[in-house]
């Protein structure tokens, strides 16, 4: 129970700095706009080949998205010298992983849903039927990203050339998320059952336990170092 | 660690074991194994091939067990132990796709294709590149170690994930039916080619690991 208000409370801050200042969400707002922008001008106004690539645009901008947002997890501590703060914290450190997750999950989130409106209002798509499976699609594709993405954050923040460093490491662990969520995306949004992307919506969820498990386990060594 | 505590006599045998080997596995390879009936000549790339990419998973089981030791002890041996393998490992996995697609081009008509396996062999490589960047802009051993053991566990352990993804990804939807060596089974001398060339090749790693365990260790030593 301490551990849960523990992580709410970290959790609780970032989202009230997050509302307050609106940086992060702001700018990925507009970023969004931007890549739907980037997305039609690659691919042309043909509608037949936009929506065969569409589950694929649709992840390519939750990650990209989510590669900002998640890289700037510590930011805050890092730049407003609170590191020692968050290391000195009782109790246990992963609580502090937990938090940051949490705060992370429901910033993409809202990024993702914000997106996924840009993307029907532009492309002049109905997504509503699809609504129920994409959401369990999209949450757990983006809990992947986000297990992961935190526990790396963590451990860049204090590496020269961090920016650069987090993606390239955070990509490649990230292909059995990517491949999942893509195929069962294109599933939902093509309307057919959930049974028929089972294996994939294990997987995802196999690799959720995996990395949810090692981010807790481990925080306290990033932490510290 | 016995090969790493600086008995160089140990190490040097090691070296001389590893150089007859691959002397033994080149003339096996090249001379006594017949040429292969389909493919011709070009299958005798299988003799590098094969062993490079079993010496990368040995290797890379080694950065899993270094980075478990370091997390749980705490003593640098084991990051150095990490560290080298991880690099061992890199190298000898871009051996294989590099043999492998010089085998492809002939054999399959194409330099690259994405087939289960050699994505899953592409994603490896670049995990483990990356998580040798990360070792290289970490400056403060201590550090380095933490990060580099924490990433080395979550390399290995997402491995199957990756396998059984880029599985289902590719052969869900159009099974390798041509794209698919089929090894299955081999006769006696190319299986004996192929044994040595093993041996040969994980005597190389071995010898190489004790070097660059060695080089890391002094490297460490003689820093401030």
């Amino acid at each position: 129970m301490r551990f849960a208000r523990r992580a709410w409370i970290l959790a609780w801050k970032d989202l009230t700095i997050e509302w307050r200042a609106k940086e992060t969400l702001n700018s990925l707002f507009f970023f969004a706009l931007l890549l739907i922008f980037l997305f039609q001008f690659a691919l042309g106004p043909d509608r037949e080949r936009l929506s065969a690539a569409l589950p694929g645009l649709l992840w390519l901008g939750f990650i990209l998205s989510g590669l900002l947002s998640l890289g700037r997890t510590f930011a805050g501590e890092r730049d407003n010298d609170c590191w020692d703060g968050l290391r000195l914290a009782p109790g246990e450190k992963s609580a502090i992983y937990v938090g940051k997750l949490a705060g992370n999950l429901l910033l993409m989130l809202a990024v993702e849903a914000i997106f996924l409106l840009l993307f029907g209002v532009f492309f002049d798509l109905d997504l509503v039927a699809a609504l129920p499976g994409l959401a369990l699609v999209v949450g757990l594709g983006t809990l992947g990203l986000a297990a992961v993405g935190t526990l790396f954050a963590a451990m860049t923040a204090h590496v020269r050339a961090r920016e650069l460093l987090f993606p390239v490491l955070l990509l490649p662990v990230e292909v059995p998320v990517l491949l999942g969520t893509v195929k069962a995306t294109e599933a939902v949004l093509l309307g057919e059952p959930l049974g028929t992307v089972a294996h994939w919506l294990k997987l995802l969820a196999v690799a959720n336990v995996i990395y949810l498990t090692i981010g807790v386990l481990t925080f306290d060594v990033v932490l510290d170092g | 660690m016995w090969f790493s505590t600086g008995r160089r006599g140990l190490t040097g045998v090691l070296g001389w074991l590893a150089a007859l080997g691959l002397l033994a596995g080149l003339g096996l390879a090249l001379g006594v194994a017949p040429r292969e009936v389909s493919q011709g000549n070009v299958q005798r790339i299988m003799y590098l091939h094969v062993p490079s990419i079993l010496t990368a998973y040995l290797a890379f089981a080694i950065v899993l067990v270094a980075s478990l030791g370091y997390l749980v002890s705490r003593r640098q041996a084991w990051d150095h132990w990490a560290g080298s393998a991880a690099e061992l490992g890199t190298v000898f996995t871009g051996l294989t796709l590099a043999s492998g697609s010089l085998w492809g081009k002939p054999t399959w008509g194409t330099w690259w294709t994405w087939d289960a396996r050699l994505t899953s062999t592409a994603v490896m490589f670049v995990t483990y590149v990356a998580y040798l960047m990360l070792r290289g802009m970490i400056d403060e051993a201590e550090r380095r170690a933490q990060f580099a053991a924490v990433l080395g566990i979550v390399a290995a352990l997402n491995l199957p994930l990756v396998h059984f993804s880029v599985l289902w990804w590719r052969t869900l939807h159009q099974p390798p039916t041509l794209l698919r060596p089929v090894p299955a089974a081999l006769a006696g001398i190319f299986r004996l080619t192929l044994g040595v060339n093993w041996a040969a090749f994980t005597l190389l790693f071995a010898y190489l690991l004790a070097k660059r365990i060695r080089v890391g260790r002094l490297s460490e030593e003689g820093l401030p």
